[in-house]
């Protein structure tokens, strides 16, 4: 299957709804008036797209349709998909990498966004590139966290390093990357305990794993990715800032697209903070992580319009 | 009116709507939508679901065309509170109780997506019932996520409730009936069932938690809903309502800065009433779901009444009066301001409580301020090591009498003199409180000593 088929099936309940509609309005409407432009803010803004991001979007097409006078409704199916991957960027974004190794990446987000399922799968998706990959169990709060890690460290063939439940998380870091050098490990995956963004205690505590990996290998970390769930709505926007004002964070992870959720809110990311989506998660099996497309992923939210080529 | 404050950043743009009213005696139809506009992006940013946004701001509509405007009140004031008591209506009323079975146990059956916080809110829940002097049962029915039963065996231990699990191996629905056998035999009441999250478009699994109901007719299926939910609340809450017949809501991760607009989403289309909310990691953070309060945060005003209510909990009423009355007649004094300082401990990080305030959580220079325990400990050493007579009255401590008290608590010269500083900067306050307080009092309001 290819990815992009992969994508359009993780996507076709959000395609069924929003594609649908937005398929429906430039068929049904025979005007790009006032009514048009109302009805597909609407349907941005149920993608959680968000208020503003929506009305902006909204704004530009219609200063393009102005611009080019465009009449047919048809026509600005092309047009949105082209303001989206404008916001998105053309390009696949690549993950950072290390000219020596081991490549240290921490995974970040908030409680319930799938940030160990998400490493899981990222360590598979790694060992099956032949890489030797270490993970590094830095959630000692959660209630068996680190169990869950074990699990998935087994299914996907890599290394754990972990300490007691309530241990110093800066310590298992430290652990971790003394046994990548000695193992001489590829990559390092460090899984961090879920966190509100407004808990100042444990973004501070996030800062010092970041400090303790900056110490102990120059250069490092090489991603920070914060995992964000698809259906989370306008406060992935402060997930955004204030993971990022912490721990710099290089990419998001946009987790469980195979529901009807659309992820909306990382356009409104990209635009206002311009952080890639780097990954998107679309089902629960181990190699349902992949690259996110911003090209593939915007024909698949608009493909069956009237109008957008699929690549 | 403090009531009218409360309303601050919403009425402050209604009031940039409204400037052209002045002199009017009655908003019109063009006043109204305008402000509607207003309210629409703040509902919408809030993640409010748009449908529910259209119907709630065609209903407010109504009701604020042809509102008389109070005299003592702003016209954008107004339109805010009707905003208010419409959305807090639309929420329903506080229904924090549980369905009691009449022959136990009574079954309690937790379901939402992945990461909605099912396993932890069943140990909230377990801890809850327990208070009250129940003996739950947890049972782990999440047999696909890795470790989720390990998790709940952890969290049940923690709690001292005991756990019913069989492995990773059988059935949910067979878990969910001998555990319920399992309470009949040992007593336990109620049962809590953890089941495994799951999308609501994943045919199979929603057949299992509907073969589950029909295994052990459950008084309560509560959905659980993750506060930051965006627009899609609406149609996971209708599925699971659909095929399941949800009895109510429970809305987690609101100790966080979201708004909570999808609780407002997921009460229109279920009709369910939001029985708890999940306010924090602790196993203790279950609370009572309060619409007013959640209506102003949606609203993006604060969650004041919250405020008040943790600080009734943690003073103690006694020494707050009697702080009053010294505040009154002056004679705060430094033993007072240490006990001051451990009440404002007792309720909780002060990140918490700013969260609480509205605007605050805004403020960039409020950000990351916190009541640091180990000053706590600094500060009480010093004042220790005064005599009474200069707890009484700091006027007399000159340089030997700080030397003194800097050696004899372990601290720097300077460290006394920040404390003497602050001393002061909040007996001025105090007083400047006291005074407004009186007034607040007068009015049958709160006293509120610091």
């Amino acid at each position: 299957m290819s990815l992009f088929s992969k994508l359009k099936e993780g996507l076709s309940k959000t395609r069924d709804n929003f594609t649908r509609r937005v398929g429906d309005l430039l068929a049904g409407s025979s005007r790009l008036d006032d009514d048009f432009f109302d009805e597909l803010e609407e349907i941005l803004v149920t993608a959680d797209v968000g208020a503003r991001t929506s009305m902006e979007l909204v704004e530009r097409v219609r200063q393009e349709v102005k611009k080019r006078r465009i009449t047919e409704p048809a026509a600005v199916g092309e047009l949105l998909r082209q303001e989206v991957t404008g916001i998105l960027g053309e390009e696949v974004p690549r993950l950072g990498w290390s000219p020596a190794p081991p490549a240290v990446y921490l995974v970040v987000g908030v409680n319930g966004a799938g940030k160990t399922t998400t490493i899981g799968k990222l360590a598979y998706r790694f060992q099956q590139e032949g890489k030797k990959v270490i993970l590094a169990a830095a959630d000692t709060f959660r209630a068996a966290a680190g169990e869950q890690l074990d699990v998935w460290a087994g299914r996907a063939g890599a290394e754990l390093i972990r300490h007691q439940a309530g241990a110093d998380p800066g310590a298992v870091v430290y652990d971790a990357l003394q046994a990548a050098r000695n193992r001489r490990a590829d990559v390092v995956l460090v899984d961090t305990a879920g966190r509100l963004q407004t808990k100042v205690n444990l973004m501070d505590e996030l800062k010092k794993i970041r400090r303790v990996i900056e110490r102990e290998m120059p250069g490092a970390p090489h991603e920070v990715l914060l995992v964000l769930d698809a259906t989370t709505g306008q406060n992935a926007l402060s997930q955004a800032k204030l993971f990022s004002e912490a721990v710099g964070v290089t990419g998001i992870v946009l987790t469980k697209l195979d529901g009807t959720a659309r992820g909306g809110v990382v356009l409104a990311i990209a635009a206002e903070m311009g952080i890639p989506v780097k990954l998107v998660g679309l089902g629960e099996g181990l190699d349902d992580l992949k690259e996110f497309q911003p090209r593939e992923f915007a024909a698949a939210l608009f493909s069956g319009l009237a109008g957008v080529k699929e690549e | 009116m403090k009531q009218v404050a409360v309303f601050a950043s919403l009425a402050d743009k209604l009031q940039e709507t409204f400037k052209k009213l002045r002199g009017k005696g009655k908003l019109t139809e063009a006043d109204v939508t305008a402000a509607m506009r207003e309210i629409r992006l703040a509902l919408l940013e809030a993640d409010v679901n748009f449908k529910v946004v259209k119907d709630f701001i065609n209903r407010v509509k109504e009701r604020a065309v042809g509102q008389e405007v109070m005299a003592s009140i702003t016209p954008g004031q107004q339109v805010v509170k009707i905003v208010h008591e419409e959305l807090t209506a639309l929420m329903g009323g506080s229904e924090s109780k549980i369905n009691w079975a009449g022959q136990p146990p009574t079954v309690i059956m937790l379901v939402g997506l992945q990461g909605a916080g099912k396993t932890t809110t069943a140990a909230k829940l377990a801890r809850l019932v327990q208070n009250q002097g129940r003996r739950p049962l947890l049972v782990a029915a999440d047999v696909y996520r890795p470790a989720a039963i390990k998790q709940l065996q952890v969290l049940g231990e923690q709690l001292k409730v005991p756990v019913f699990s069989m492995g990773e191996g059988i059935n949910p629905v067979d878990i969910a009936r001998a555990s319920v056998e399992h309470a009949r035999k040992y007593g336990n009441n109620p049962v809590i069932l953890d089941t495994a999250g799951r999308l609501h478009i994943n045919e199979t699994m929603m057949a299992e938690l509907a073969a589950i109901k029909e295994a052990v007719n459950p008084q309560e299926i509560l959905l659980v809903v993750d506060a930051m939910t965006g627009q899609d609340a609406v149609q996971v809450a209708s599925n699971f309502h659909q095929q399941l017949g949800l009895t109510g809501v429970i809305l987690t991760k609101l100790d966080g800065d979201t708004r909570g607009g999808a609780a407002l989403s997921v009460r229109a289309v279920t009709g369910c009433p939001i029985k708890f909310i999940g306010m924090g990691e602790k196993t203790e953070a279950l609370e009572t779901f309060h619409p007013d309060r959640l209506a102003s945060r949606i609203l993006g005003m604060g969650d004041v009444l919250s405020l008040i209510e943790k600080a009734q909990a943690n003073l103690d009423v006694e020494k707050a009066k009697e702080l009053q009355r010294k505040i009154r007649q002056q004679e705060f004094t430094l033993e007072d301001f240490l006990e001051q300082m451990k009440q404002m401990k007792k309720m909780g990080p002060l990140e918490d409580i700013l969260g609480m305030l509205p605007g605050a959580g805004k403020m960039k220079q409020l950000k990351g301020i916190q009541i640091d325990p180990k000053e706590l400990v600094h500060t009480e050493a010093i004042i220790q090591s005064m005599t009474p007579e200069e707890r009484r009255n700091p006027a007399i401590i000159n340089g030997s009498r700080k030397k003194r008290i800097a050696a004899g608590s372990g601290t720097r010269v300077q460290d006394v003199n920040r404390l003497l500083r602050q001393f002061e900067e909040a007996k001025k306050l105090m007083h400047f409180l006291g005074e407004g307080g009186n007034k607040i009092k007068k009015k049958g309001r709160l006293p509120f000593p610091f």
